[in-house]
């Protein structure tokens, strides 16, 4: 990860309550637990010393019970909710020492934000809430609508601009928020549980839109849900938070394959293994008795696409990375996995 | 056993309120007129004087001293100058012409293309169908100068209103600040407002206006605050996420989203503000609500009903017109494309008229030959007379046994009461029903009572105010618990309360001056007709929301329809009565006190007396404050006394 980061995050609090700011600052209450800290001080800490770095065009997630503090994380990185304490640092900037002016800026042009009840005018048409972010920031009128019909085609609206936003199913209505948040060409996304609310079936259409897009338009994403599946479908790297802190984060297969606690582990627990781990995961040390010379393959293979090949060979499937045997994986390894007996990790 | 001992405590508050309330009887006959701080219609006490003496320090020093000079003066003069340009362009001759600006064609063509671009085809045609009345009612110059006097307040009401009310709305600390300022305004009858306020502002036109502003502005300074509080957060935040500023997001969000509820503070406050008006003219405010003073100063019934129906047919269309208007505003969807071009044509049409009524004389003033406003108070006349001869023999006898039943012994307790021995009920009482806290403002209540001089009256509007609010709350639970168990009875009854809420407070007086002539009784009859629509309402309400599993639970043990109403209903709508009595109890003091112009006496006719003769004019302004302090005594009692949420299940 030597590669520069889009979003860094450091030690980043967020407290509320009266005198909220002296908690980051005191080792001791900082230990405290959440319930001790409110019977302590009357202080709700949602945030506590969360730190992580984003990629350019990662699509990252932040995975937590409701309560566990990350749709006020995902607030602090665009201020909507002030930070107590830390560091924020947006391409180079610091955006927690940024004026009033300076953060109307980056909200304008360097990130936007997708919410889970949609937040749509109801008394705007669609291609009108699509076209507010460039309206607030000065476009004329030509250029925010002719925007605003690129992006209307983009996410799938072409025939609904002027309608109005209860005239549309929840879903097409997302795809309005969606789209008002890629109208203003922004660097990075925020989303803030935006599937949350759809139904299941329409979910799925949805996050498979979040794919889609990402590949069109390539953009940093930071994905806040509370579903794991959902997670782990699209996140390059999920952080799992409780009470405020961050438990883990990593790839999915890393989360599976070696959950931090019981509680990553509880969590984790009805993931359908085969899926998520790879071969990194399952293989072992070759044995004396080994016989090295079957079928190779990558260590990032999912488990579900070598299980053909590995019980196609009458000898263990060699686990090779730039010519190095890192393991073997055997017909064994891959069937306590498929059947999802918990590996003793 | 706890649960015995609390059901133990519970039954001893009605013995020992039982027990306070024999005792004051039987303390009663003993001392029997001792101590009463009786004082006649003429007498006055040092307070009165001084307060003479104040008003008289103030006329004096009205053209010397700085505050008046440029802040009082100053802000009369601004309100005068406005309400006269008003008037002068609808109601009163100016710029020396015999008529005033706009005519009668212009004025109604004006309010139709307002209404009908506002509101709609349907409010549009009954705005204009309701002005050609007034003129048909011989009652043009004076519906004017009242539209004019309400219009000037409800503009300068939320020319202030509406930016109070958008910082209240934004600012926790100043909604913090400003709520129990507007609740405490909201409690106070319309009369009070008035006697302070001349003595800074004299009577007339302008401190009509300012009174009527002052009254009508806390619906609009409310609804705003509550308008821009229930945008949707998720609306708040996405444009803010945008980078949107300040000043973007009040008027690309907050505005827009709580258009109508700022719309529904508009309707209040327009229809406040007419309400005062009406009342206004006891400080000599021109229009239809003094032709209703002298008419019934003069028992003139016939006079009275045509200017109030006046008022009626005003209150009428303007509520229909903004509250059509709010429904639009709610309304999302592109307009028809015919507005456009309709908006145009109407306004070109609209300005003709204009211009006709500015030049043309028969456009201008209303002609008389087509007048049924004699026809109308004639036919009152003759209704009224019918009534009094031939409907008395009923008539009376609800008059005598009301009178005789109640009125008269609760008046002879209170009146004939030492002093020391009400007041110590009214503690023991509020203790007994709130605690400590209701004793002492009971009991700071009762001093200030004694203080103004006028303990012997205020006991009397309270016996008025108390039989009034007990047949009120008699209404309300029969009606009330009539509506909750039937929706079709709802249906049929709840938009004929709304349409009696929006009524100015004094029409209510005229009806029941045909058919009772002055007495007590009238006013007492007059407030419960207006305190009513509001406790059955509540009461209903209440009855309503009774979980269905309840009613259905109670239906299934075998409950007959009285059981389900005493055991079920009424007892888990405790909190909604008493809600409802608080209500009452308010509306009935304002209507009681109002009640004083025909014939109630007591407070009310001080305060009317006092703006009329100048040596009358201390007491008068003691007799305000008497009202203040009465209202929040019976509002601080009854408000201790509701249950809490908790204590309605057991």
């Amino acid at each position: 990860m030597t590669t520069e980061t889009v979003i860094s995050v450091r030690d980043l609090w967020k407290v509320f309550g009266h005198k909220a700011e002296l908690v980051p600052r005191s080792d001791e209450l900082k230990a405290l637990s959440r319930r001790e800290l409110i019977e302590r001080t009357g202080c709700t800490a949602a945030v506590r010393e969360v730190s992580f770095d984003v990629a350019p065009g990662e699509v990252f997630v932040v995975m937590g019970l409701s309560g566990s503090g990350k749709s006020t994380l995902v607030r602090c990185l665009t201020r909507l909710v002030e930070p107590t304490a830390g560091q924020v640092v947006f391409e180079g900037e610091d955006i927690l020492g940024a004026g009033k002016r300076r953060l109307r800026e980056l909200r304008r042009h360097k990130f936007s934000m997708v919410f889970q009840n949609f937040g749509l005018l109801p008394y705007r048409q669609v291609i009108d809430n699509v076209a507010y972010g460039l309206e607030i920031r000065g476009a004329t009128k030509t250029q925010r609508l002719r925007r605003a019909r690129e992006v209307i085609e983009l996410v799938g609206l072409e025939g609904y601009e002027h309608s109005f936003p209860d005239q549309l199913s929840g879903g097409m209505q997302q795809r309005v928020g969606l789209a008002r948040a890629l109208a203003v060409d922004p660097d990075v996304l925020y989303f803030d549980e935006p599937f949350s609310a759809l139904d299941p079936l329409i979910r799925r259409d949805m996050q498979n839109e979040v794919i889609r897009l990402h590949r069109e338009v390539g953009k940093t994403m930071v994905f806040i849900t509370h579903d794991l599946s959902e997670a782990l479908r699209l996140g390059d790297r999920i952080l799992i938070m409780r009470d405020g802190r961050q438990v883990q984060c990593g790839t999915g297969d890393e989360l599976v394959g070696a959950p931090a606690d019981d509680y990553v582990r509880d969590f984790v627990r009805d993931v359908p293994r085969a899926s998520v781990l790879t071969l990194r995961w399952v293989m072992r040390e070759p044995r004396p008795d080994d016989v090295l010379d079957g079928p190779e393959l990558g260590p990032d293979v999912i488990v579900r696409d070598a299980v053909r090949t590995v019980l196609a060979a009458d000898r263990p499937v060699k686990v090779v990375r730039d010519g190095t045997l890192l393991g073997v994986v055997t017909a064994e390894e891959i069937l306590t996995v498929v059947t999802d007996v918990e590996a003793a990790a | 056993m706890p649960s015995l001992v609390k059901d133990r405590r519970r039954l001893n508050r009605p013995v020992l309120v039982g027990a306070v309330l024999a005792a004051w009887v039987l303390i009663w006959i003993p001392t029997r007129g001792l101590d009463t701080l009786g004082l006649s219609p003429a007498d006055l006490t040092p307070l009165h004087h001084w307060l003479n003496d104040v008003n008289d320090t103030v006329g004096a020093n009205r053209n010397s001293s700085p505050f008046f000079l440029y802040f009082v003066n100053e802000i009369r003069a601004a309100v005068d100058s406005f309400v006269t340009f008003l008037q002068d362009l609808i109601a009163q001759p100016s710029y020396g012409r015999p008529v005033p600006v706009l005519g009668w064609l212009g004025v109604v063509a004006v309010v139709a293309y307002l209404s009908w671009a506002f509101a709609g085809w349907k409010p549009a045609v009954l705005a204009a169908a309701g002005f050609v009345f007034f003129g048909l009612q011989g009652l043009w110059e004076e519906s004017m100068d009242t539209l004019a006097l309400t219009l000037g307040a409800v503009v300068i009401s939320l020319l202030i209103g509406i930016p109070l009310g958008i910082w209240a709305g934004l600012s926790d600390r100043f909604h913090r600040l400003v709520t129990p300022v507007l609740d405490f305004m909201q409690t106070m009858p319309t009369f009070v407002y008035l006697a302070p306020l001349t003595l800074l502002f004299l009577i007339g036109p302008a401190s009509a206006t300012i009174a009527t502003l002052i009254y009508a502005m806390p619906p609009a300074i409310r609804l705003t605050a509550h308008g821009i509080r229930s945008v949707p957060r998720s609306a708040v935040e996405a444009t803010e996420s945008l980078g949107a500023t300040g000043w973007q997001k009040l008027t690309g969000v907050l505005l827009p989203l709580s258009k109508r509820t700022i719309v529904l503070g508009v309707n209040q406050t327009i229809m406040a503000a007419l309400s005062m008006v009406t009342i206004a003219a006891l400080i000599d405010a021109p229009g239809l609500g003094k032709t209703v003073i002298k008419a019934l100063q003069t028992l003139d019934v016939g006079t009275a009903f045509n200017a109030g129906l006046a008022i009626v047919v005003m209150a009428v269309v303007l509520d229909r017109v903004t509250t059509a208007a709010g429904d639009r505003a709610r309304r999302t969807g592109r307009p028809s494309r015919f507005r456009r071009p309709l908006l145009a044509v109407f306004a070109v049409a609209a300005g003709v008229c204009c211009y006709l009524s500015y030049t043309y004389f028969w456009a201008a003033e209303f002609p008389d030959d087509v007048s049924i406003g004699s026809d109308l108070s004639k036919g009152a006349d003759a209704v009224a007379r019918w009534a009094q001869e031939d409907l008395s023999t009923a008539t009376e006898a609800l008059k005598n046994a009301v009178t005789y039943a109640l009125l008269n012994p609760l008046e002879a307790l209170l009146v004939q009461s030492p002093w020391w021995l009400v007041g110590a009920v009214a503690v023991l009482l509020a203790v007994l029903l709130g605690g400590v806290r209701a004793a002492i403002t009971t009991a700071v209540c009762v001093a200030l009572l004694i203080g103004a001089g006028l303990w012997q009256d205020s006991m009397t509007t309270l016996a008025m105010t108390i039989v009034a609010t007990v047949m009120v709350m008699l209404l309300g639970v029969l009606f009330g618990v009539w509506m909750g168990r039937n929706r079709l009875a709802d249906r049929i009854v709840r938009p004929v309360l709304d349409a009696g809420q929006t009524m100015p407070a004094f029409v209510y007086l005229v009806p029941f001056l045909a058919l009772f002539s002055a007495t007590r009784f009238t006013a007492i009859v007059a407030a419960v007709v207006f305190a009513a629509p509001v406790a059955i309402k509540i009461v209903a309400d209440g009855v309503r929301a009774i979980p269905a599993a309840t009613a259905e639970a109670a239906t299934a043990a075998g409950s007959s329809a009285w059981q389900m109403i005493t055991k079920v209903q009424l007892p888990m709508a405790r909190s909604s009565l008493t809600l409802a009595a608080n209500q009452g109890l308010i509306y009935v003091l304002s209507m009681v006190v109002v009640g004083g112009l025909v014939g109630a006496g007591a407070l009310g006719y001080d305060v009317v007396a006092g703006f009329s003769q100048g040596q009358l004019y201390g007491k008068g302004l003691a007799a305000g404050a008497a009202i203040v302090v009465l209202g929040i005594m019976l509002d601080r009692i009854a408000r201790a006394s509701s249950p809490s949420k908790g204590s309605n299940h057991p």
